[in-house]
């Protein structure tokens, strides 16, 4: 029984739904992501089928670099793991090491990426130049501006947010749960993005 | 329990005006917020609809008394309205009403308001979440406003919005676009907010099918927001790209303005908007009608004394409904050219999602039989809701099916139907749901004799407003037209255009004895204690008006929410919270 007044499953799960308020939420939020993106995707089959002349991605675009950032977001969802791991076996030094690690490839996923948009401006293309290079600089932009918000996110953990740590340590796990739950639905849309947009 | 939160709880009585206030954590001051702010959002979009119906009344004749210089030349030059003006108004219309005065009154205010006291919860499972939630749909409120201020006035290409149009409409446009990412973003915090505080936080004992119904229809409309809102806001993203980084996602090869080819690349599908704001616009639909549903079958279980009929089947019938109301849009697309077999396939989608809207109604209707019926004013609104609803829902079916759709799109049929729904029907279930709660939230009652005069002319005139309108549409009026006098067909149904004006004008004075209600009620209504309808559910069990944390001691529950003259007991009512017998 709780004192009035408590929000609870804050930091321990529901015996029902067996996840705490914030791992729900989380869920919801992704689920709402998937239709955001959904929305996208249908979009590009939309217009795709519509033109007869659709160009094939990997000749216009760069895809040895794309397949790097492949690696280095997958890379990235490794060590996000190995943060909550971290957090688990009780260790904030290794915690903070690997979310670090997560921060850094994030930002380097940022800087191959800028690199790519800048040759495309370079030859003077941009998202006007066809409905191709629209909804691949759309689609990308977005999911940059998604990476950034995880670095935010992450970041906030990586320093003023690691506090929790001490005072309560479930909730701080459970809040690094949910990141990780954000980053891999990232990560994820780049492995749908990549072959989509590069490859096909 | 996390020691942050617990300190949080602690000290709210020690924070300052501003954070009790106006920056709360607390869902009933957010609902209240909420419910506030729409009210005054619904009288602005109806404000617009009166101008409207000035120059639909009187076509190109100036406006009466001071209005005729308010609006600068720009709008109204010699006060008569100009047909740029017309359309902003139209489209401001449609969108201030929906998405910044519905949907926040239903769901931001009752929702907040209501739900967590329902399910026996202290607050929702995210405070601060609820707070950001509504201060984003505040910006995207003034944002929306502030469009009208821009070069060339605010959106006008309908609350639609349909590209090429819209694309290469003026920069009202972009703040529309603008505005309505923050309005979606705010809907998405609140539904997940919502959806969480249902399933996590509901009082021990409080099993799914002990929810009341009120509760049901809200958690269904969450997912709708959750689910249909996205696809929205991709659109919204797309059309602002077309417009501001010059892309053809919505803009057909070859498209000619005014006589020049545009320097565009083209490529694009128009059509594609369509589907992608109707993808979200039909779920709309549901998200405007379910809530109001919810208050109508709390307001009817309370004031006949007996249980909901068929309490179950409304429950499975709102799931259905929201889980078909996802793959109806199309039916709002008959006539963009779409194949036949498309046409077909929404067609019987659209015919069946009608069976659980008549379940719920049916329900409803039947729940009046053999009851012991108050006509206190909440009541009165949620009877005619009943039949109002009906119309609404009935004159839809002609809409759904293609064939009879080809007379009748994007006629004042069409405006009368919708209207019967949302007006007539939902704001006279929030109005329900106002005098209803209204004793919760203040402790005190509104007057009765002032609601019932706010309620008999409210419901002469709704009517006098939106029946005609069915005639005009069949007899072929666009609904969009600035001056229907320049047609034929127009000319001969303008008498009821003065008729439906002066209906919609005697509508806004039916309001004032709302309004003196509302505020004298605040001060000066008699004072009630905590359960004054003698009502069964856990709202009713919470002081009032419910303090901090809602709850005195967290609520058990021990059984359905509508046990209302069971026999053997001694009182009418046995509340849900109540453990021995009453």
């Amino acid at each position: 029984m709780s004192a009035p007044g408590e929000i609870r499953y804050i930091d321990h799960p529901h015996p029902v739904s067996g996840v705490t308020n914030a791992k729900l939420g989380m869920w919801c939020f992704l689920a709402s992501e998937i239709m955001l993106f959904g929305g996208f995707f249908s979009t590009y089959v939309l217009l795709r089928a519509g033109n007869p002349a659709w160009p094939t991605g990997s000749h216009l675009l760069n895809v040895p670099l794309a397949a790097l950032n492949t690696v280095i977001l997958i890379t990235s969802s490794v060590t996000m793991v190995m943060a909550w791991y971290s957090l688990a076996i009780k260790s904030l030094p290794k915690f903070k090491m690997y979310l670090g690690l997560t921060i850094l490839l994030a930002f380097a996923f940022l800087v191959v990426k800028g690199f790519e948009y800048g040759m495309k401006f370079e030859h003077h293309i941009y998202p006007a130049k066809n409905t191709f290079y629209a909804i691949y600089f759309t689609m990308t932009g977005l999911h940059g501006l998604h990476v950034v918000g995880g670095i935010v996110a992450n970041l906030y953990y990586l320093f003023p947010g690691s506090k929790m740590w001490e005072t309560n340590p479930e909730q701080f796990t459970g809040r690094i749960e949910c990141a990780g739950l954000y980053w891999h639905f990232v990560d994820l849309v780049w492995i749908f993005l990549f072959p989509v947009l590069y490859l096909l | 329990m996390s020691h942050h939160d617990h300190d949080h709880h602690g000290h709210h009585h020690d924070l300052p005006f501003w954070r009790k206030y106006i920056f709360s954590v607390d869902h009933k001051v957010i609902g209240v917020q909420y419910a506030v702010t729409a009210l005054l959002f619904l009288f602005v979009g109806f404000t617009l609809m009166m101008l409207i119906r000035w120059q639909l009344a009187f076509p190109g004749q100036p406006l009466p008394g001071f209005l005729s210089t308010l609006f600068g030349d720009a709008n109204a030059p010699g006060g008569i309205i100009l047909p740029e003006f017309y359309n902003q108004l139209g489209a401001m219309h449609g969108t201030i009403m929906i998405f910044l005065g519905v949907v926040p009154l239903s769901v931001g205010g009752f929702g907040n308001y209501v739900l967590p006291l329902q399910i026996g919860a202290p607050d929702m499972a995210f405070p601060k979440l609820n707070m950001l939630s509504y201060w984003v749909y505040f910006i995207g409120g003034v944002i929306m406003l502030f469009s009208f201020f821009v070069t060339g006035g605010a959106a006008q290409s309908g609350w639609t919005s349909y590209a090429p149009l819209a694309v290469i409409a003026q920069q009202g446009q972009t703040f529309w676009l603008i505005g309505m990412v923050f309005l979606i973003t705010s809907s998405l915090l609140g539904s997940i907010n919502f959806i969480v505080t249902t399933v996590q936080l509901r009082a021990d004992g409080l099993s799914f099918f002990r929810l009341p119904f009120f509760v049901w229809a809200q958690f269904v409309t969450s997912f709708l927001l959750l689910l249909a809102f996205p696809p929205l806001e991709t659109a919204g993203v797309l059309q602002l790209m077309d417009r501001l980084a010059h892309t053809s996602f919505f803009m057909p090869s070859g498209l000619v303005v005014s006589g020049e080819a545009l320097a565009i690349s083209g490529g694009g599908n128009p059509i594609l908007w369509q589907h992608l704001f109707w993808f979200l616009a039909h779920p709309e639909v549901y998200v405007l009608i379910l809530p109001a549903m919810g208050i109508v079958a709390e307001v009817i279980a309370c004031n006949t004394r007996k249980p909901i009929y068929g309490y179950k089947s409304m429950i499975y019938a709102v799931v259905f409904l929201g889980f078909m109301s996802f793959i109806v849009w199309a039916h709002h697309m008959y006539l963009v050219g779409m194949s036949t077999e498309m046409s077909a396939f929404f067609q019987v989608t659209t015919m069946i999602i009608s069976i659980p809207s008549i379940i719920i109604l049916t329900a409803l209707l039947l729940s009046l039989w053999g009851g012991a019926i108050r006509f206190n004013t909440p009541m009165l609104f949620a009877i005619a809701f009943l039949p109002m609803f009906g119309i609404g829902g009935l004159t839809g079916l002609p809409l759904g099916l293609a064939a009879s759709d080809i007379h009748l799109h994007d006629t004042y049929y069409v405006i009368g139907h919708f209207h019967y729904v949302v007006a007539p029907g939902t704001i006279f279930a929030l109005f329900a749901g106002i005098y209803h709660w209204f004793p919760k939230v203040t402790g005190r009652k509104m007057n009765e004799i002032l609601g019932k005069v706010h309620f008999f002319f409210s419901f002469i005139f709704m009517n006098g407003v939106f029946m005609p309108m069915f005639f005009q549409g069949l007899a072929g009026v666009s609904r969009r037209l600035w001056d229907p006098t320049q047609y034929a067909h127009g000319l001969s149904t303008q008498p009821l255009n003065v008729f439906i004006s002066f209906s919609a004008w005697g509508l806004a004075l039916a309001q004032i004895p709302f309004i003196l209600n509302f505020f004298g009620s605040i001060f000066a209504g008699k004072k009630v204690d905590q359960n004054p309808w003698e009502a069964t559910t856990l709202e009713w069990s919470a002081p009032t008006p419910p303090p901090h944390g809602n709850f005195l001691t967290p609520p058990v529950v021990y059984r359905g929410p509508y046990e209302y003259s069971v026999p053997g007991q001694k009182k009418d009512f046995w509340p849900q919270a109540m453990k021995e017998t009453n």
